[in-house]
């Protein structure tokens, strides 16, 4: 037996195992550890080598081995991909080639430092985002972290070790890491081995490194590790116990909802609350009230609480704005309707009597909300002033976001001034009813005056009218007058009064203010969105759509945008269409097919490509991607606030919607055709048969009795027999081109050839064709001089006016008139022909021009009646209209229009 | 009308019987054109190629060439091409009905006329007949330079038309289209042909010109320009002056 050629087992398997590797998410291994040179670098490569081992497509991505000869050695034998060096200001930066990683693509990569924060320009700014991008493409990667690095930890760390952590890696990528390997050391062999050098320590930072490595904060950094580990072992038991039915472990989920205000404490909150989720294996929501005096802060201090709800989200969290004017009321409603069963939230700030006297919105809570617990976090010893937390940290969460906008100061100012305006006319209007009426009306002025401040100009003016009002009323109206002191003791009731009913008045005043102004922006919103989903509605194409989306996004959000859709081969592309003032140009295609790959936002302000001027939002209809909007902002608040957010997340979502109802719409309309041309197709099929068959039976009969012909045939015979035969082929070869033209017309298969014709030539050339069959027919042609030319496919036009001929020749008697005539009409230019034929029956105007309809089903002489179905396909491709009518005084008229799409062109005359 | 006079009026200048290559790749096709011209005076050489036909038209000195178009092995246009490239014999081509370009795009490269499949007998002898006498006198030679077709009359040397007796008074350009047309009298030349040779070669992409001229030379020249006698249009494809 000849020997058979076996594959390669081991080349099998890798196959195989490289398509699992492309058909699912890679799998990701943390090495974790407490501190720089426990040996994760060390751990990982060793690991990669059993891998190689086991012949698996082991590749080194970027391991940091800072000169370790141990950790060089383990190195040798692994293919290592080039690094990718980068210029940055006069030095050249080491980074890892994410690229070349993804086009080399191994099963698993390694790639050290998962905390590493990436050169400027480079795709993502953090590494982690990187390995998030080679885990997508399939692809395993091992990786090594320090507790210190977690997001969650670097609070504590900090604190612990009294260093501030810069890189730090999200939770939810710890959490969602498929292995985690901790790699330990006691911290008594760390310090040995720092001792022996044999730890890496950058130059620059020497000291303070040094500070670090001490023995506590090591035995503490240990700790956290191992909780962090043990946390993990744990989770991963629930996990098991959830998924083998084990049911009684949780009864009931906790949700925790943790509340910030614009203060300092809002990323502790954040993060004790992450920690407390995790704790409890809860969900979390973070919430932000903005109330009234909230929305007037300054735009640095509202950035910075969008920051903190960003960081929020960074750690897994759901994230929401409330606007209420109640602060605890709006809790306590969100509370309830998400079930929440415990709140978390900074202590109150204010303290003793204002605390009594205001209430607080803790107290209001604890109060109210009776099956809620509620927990409070200390603020840290040295109350920091909310100004401070916002420099310096983190910025890059959200970079540009903290540009300073103009502020209305002007307005505000002016409110002010208002308020000691009307109190003085106010003053003025008491001096003159001053002695003539009671003096409590004419503390009525006063209020009356601090009213109309708070309607107006809102809380701080009406406040300042009503100090002033009070001061005034008691300088010029109450004994002892031109002096604040108060003679009559029931004064001080009346003054107080004053005071309390006109802080009442303009607290009032200002949150229905609040109130009608947040009424009038959600109207506006609404009647945003039914405008642009009105015209959605209405949109007939793609381009349509785009340009309906692309001039609301701009009315609403001042950007420059552009809506692309990928090309037949999912590339992104430019619009075909002319762009419109709104449009913008220049978008990054390569962005925006990143976008439309992995469904997520990038550009600036995110966390993927933040060096693009513009901000790419993928298009999806919830199952896929349909397109990417570019938008570049004119300034990041405008599109990055919670509120305009979720508008445009609106937006995204209207506009999604319309492309697909107009993908069904054409989908549709496609198999109705097929349905249609299924119709058809059997109609023809029964109907050509038949006529095919019988001129075939003619040709086949005379055709074999001439082929037969022993010489007894006589000669007029033979002729007979010839001219039937020609007679029927010719018929024939008529019918095969009449289907042949429907069949071309139906698959849409014309293209047409349209250009200016005198009407003239067209008509003439008919009749030239018919040359001396309407010999017997007084043929008028009443054509009005005027008439433009057409711009049309002549030989389809001669055909639509030779299929009317045929029929009038054959339809109406031997010699009687026919006309062919053209008029202006509304429509275009009308070309008809009339008869005095037996005209058309009743009800049948219509059914005349379909398929196979003939007028009289038995006359053989007629052929598929494709005739008329013929004249209307042309006239429709034209974007024209055909009909039929009877004639007054006898006869029938068949008439068809064809517009006039622009203005015929003209030669220079030249006589 | 007559068309059945075969070579008779052209055997008597040659005395011999024309030559005629049929090119098509399709066996009845050649059959019955070798049946009907043999039995009307031609001699019929049959090539299924279009390389053959070429080799063929050379070596047998052919009068004429009947090509079809659709051929196995090479495009019919460039049969054309290849053939005007050593001479000026007559070609006409066989077509399938509605290809209009492909018709357009032959008669560009050269070819004098065609016949659309299906076609009867009289109709191919006739085209056969004026290919044949075009071959024979071209048209520019016609006695003492006046053209006359029914009751028209073109005076080529002093540029003057008549209609029956009536002078008929043309301004430059529609002279000179009426004058491209008489020079290729009976042949269908192509909206192309004619823009360049009126119009010079930067109008070709302007057929409405030609149509406007051409319904402004019938106003004047024929008795009903709905139903013109001379001036010919040949559908899609362009205009020929009826002899």
């Amino acid at each position: 037996m000849a020997e058979i050629e076996r594959p390669d087992p081991d080349a099998l398997l890798a196959r195989v195992a490289r398509e699992q590797a492309k058909a699912r998410r890679g799998r990701l291994k943390i090495f974790f550890g407490m501190a720089a040179g426990v040996g994760k670098t060390y751990a990982m490569l060793l690991a990669a080598r059993e891998r190689r081992a086991e012949n698996l497509d082991v590749v080194v991505g970027l391991i940091e081995t800072h000169g370790r000869e141990e950790t060089q050695a383990l190195l040798e034998g692994l293919e290592t991909l080039p690094i990718k060096q980068i210029d940055y200001r006069d030095t050249v930066l080491r980074e890892f080639d994410l690229d070349a990683a993804l086009k080399r693509r191994p099963s698993i990569i390694l790639v050290d430092e998962l905390a590493h924060t990436n050169a400027p320009g480079s795709r993502h700014p953090k590494r982690w985002q990187d390995i998030e991008e080679l885990l997508d493409a399939g692809i395993d990667v091992y990786t090594a972290l320090n507790v210190q690095h977690l997001e969650s930890l670097s609070d504590d760390v900090g604190q612990i070790a009294g260093i501030r952590i810069w890189e730090t890696v999200p939770d939810t990528v710890f959490e969602e890491a498929d292995e985690v390997e901790l790699v330990d050391l006691p911290p008594d062999e760390l310090l040995l081995r720092l001792r022996e050098g044999k730890v890496y320590l950058p130059q620059q930072a020497q000291e303070a490194i040094r500070n670090f490595f001490r023995k506590g904060n090591l035995i503490a950094l240990r700790e956290l590790a191992l909780r962090q580990t043990a946390h993990r072992v744990d989770a991963q038991m629930l996990d098991y116990r959830e998924d083998n039915a084990i049911r009684e472990v949780w009864q009931v989920s906790e949700r925790i909802l943790v509340c910030i205000g614009p203060n300092a404490i809002a990323e502790r909150l954040v993060r004790a609350g992450k920690r407390f989720a995790v704790g409890l294996r809860a969900d979390w929501i973070v919430v932000y009230v903005e109330t009234p005096e909230l929305q007037r802060l300054p735009a640095e201090r509202r950035d910075a609480v969008l920051r903190v709800l960003r960081i929020a989200e960074q750690l897994g969290a759901e994230t929401a704005t409330l606007s209420s004017p109640n602060m605890s009321e709006a809790i306590l409603k969100f509370a309830g309707d998400r079930n929440v069963t415990k709140i978390m939230m900074g202590k109150p700030s204010r303290r003793g009597w204002r605390r009594f006297v205001l209430g607080s919105v803790v107290d209001t809570l604890i109060g109210e909300a009776h099956n809620i617990n509620i927990y409070l976090l200390g603020s840290p010893q040295k109350t920091q002033d909310a100004e401070e937390v916002l420099p310096a940290r983190r910025r890059d969460v959200l970079p540009g976001l903290l540009q300073r906008s103009k502020t209305r100061k002007k307005g505000y100012y002016l409110g002010y001034g208002w308020a000691v305006g009307v109190t003085l006319i106010s003053a003025a209007l008491a001096r003159l009813m001053h002695g003539r009426f009671e003096q409590s009306n004419l503390a009525m002025i006063f209020l009356l005056g601090v009213a109309l401040i708070a309607s107006r100009f809102g809380r701080g003016p009406s406040i300042l009218a009503s100090i002033l009002g009070v001061l005034v009323f008691d300088f010029f109206f109450v004994t002892p007058f031109h002096s604040l002191a108060v003679s009559d003791t029931q004064y001080l009731v009346t003054l107080s009064a004053m005071l309390i009913v006109a802080m009442l008045i303009s607290n009032l005043t200002a949150n229905v203010r609040y109130q009608a102004k947040v009424a009038a922006h959600r109207e506006r919103r609404a009647s945003v969105l039914y405008a642009m989903s009105k015209d959605l509605a209405a949109a007939e194409s793609e381009a349509e759509i785009v340009s309906t989306a692309v001039r609301h996004i701009h009315a609403e959000f001042g950007s420059l945008n552009v809506i692309l859709f990928p090309d037949a081969n999912g590339r992104m592309r430019y619009p075909i269409e002319r762009g419109m003032p709104e449009s913008l140009a220049g978008a990054d295609l390569s962005v925006a097919q990143w976008v439309f790959d992995h469904n997520e936002m990038a550009g600036q302000g995110t966390t993927t490509l933040p060096g693009a001027k513009a901000i790419y939002f993928p298009i999806d209809d919830g199952s896929m991607v349909l397109g990417v909007l570019v938008l570049e902002p004119v300034n990041l608040r405008r599109v990055f606030l919670p509120e305009q957010q979720k508008l445009l997340a609106t937006f995204l979502r209207l506009i999604a919607q319309a492309v697909t109802r107009l993908r069904l719409a054409e989908q549709a309309k496609i198999v109705q055709l097929q349905v249609e041309t299924e119709g058809l197709r059997n109609s023809l099929l029964s109907s050509i048969s038949h006529d095919l068959r019988t001129p075939l039976a003619t040709i086949v009969g005379s055709a074999s009795i001439l082929a037969e012909d022993d010489g007894s045939l006589k000669a007029e015979a033979r002729t007979e027999l010839s001219r039937a035969i020609y007679d029927e082929a010719r018929r024939m070869s008529n019918l095969v081109g009449n289907i042949l033209d429907m069949a071309r017309l139906d698959a849409g298969m014309i293209k047409l050839r349209k250009e200016w014709y005198p009407l003239e030539e067209i008509i003439g050339t008919v009749l030239t064709r018919f040359g001396n069959r309407t010999d017997d027919r007084q043929v008028k042609v009443a054509l009005p001089p005027g008439i433009p030319m057409i711009y049309a496919d002549a030989v389809m036009i001669e055909q639509v006016l030779t299929n009317l001929l045929e029929n009038a020749l054959r339809y109406t008697p031997a010699g009687s008139p026919l006309e062919i005539a053209a008029e202006m009409s509304a429509d275009g230019v009308e070309i008809s022909l009339a008869d005095r034929g037996p005209g058309i029956p009743a009800g049948l105007e219509n059914r005349l021009f379909e398929k196979f309809y003939r007028l009289h089903d038995e006359t053989a002489q007629s052929g598929v009646g494709l005739g008329l179905a013929i004249c209307r396909a042309i006239v429709a491709v034209h974007g024209g209209s055909i009909r039929a009518e009877n004639r007054a005084g006898g006869g029938a008229i068949f008439a068809f229009t064809l517009p006039l799409e622009q203005q015929p062109p003209s030669v220079a005359h030249e006589e | 009308m007559k068309n059945e006079s075969g070579p008779e009026a052209y055997s008597k200048m040659t005395t011999l019987k024309p030559k005629i290559i049929v090119i098509e790749d399709d066996p009845p096709i050649r059959r019955f054109l070798r049946t009907a011209l043999d039995t009307h005076g031609f001699e019929v050489f049959e090539a299924a190629t279009g390389k053959q036909g070429v080799v063929e038209a050379n070596s047998r000195k052919a009068d004429l060439i009947i090509l079809d178009l659709g051929l196995p092995d090479m495009n019919g246009v460039d049969v054309v091409k290849a053939v005007r490239a050593w001479s000026d014999m007559p070609i006409i081509v066989l077509s399938a009905r509605s290809a209009e370009a492909h018709k357009i795009e032959a008669l560009d490269a050269g070819a004098d006329d065609y016949l659309t499949k299906p076609f009867g007998l009289g109709e191919l002898l006739a085209r056969l007949r004026v290919a044949l006498r075009h071959a024979a006198i071209p048209p520019e030679q016609t006695e003492a330079g006046v053209f006359v077709t029914g009751t028209l009359h073109v005076d080529l040397i002093n540029r003057r038309v008549y209609n029956g007796d009536q002078e008929i008074h043309l301004t430059p350009i529609q002279y000179r289209l009426l004058a491209v047309l008489v020079k290729h009298a009976g042949k269908i030349l192509t909206h192309r042909q004619i823009l360049k040779e009126v119009w010079g070669p930067n109008s070709i992409e302007s057929p409405h010109y030609l149509r406007i001229y051409m319904s402004q030379l019938r106003h004047k020249l024929e008795a009903d320009p709905a139903q013109p006698k001379y001036l010919l249009t040949e559908s899609g494809v362009g205009y020929w002056l009826k002899v």
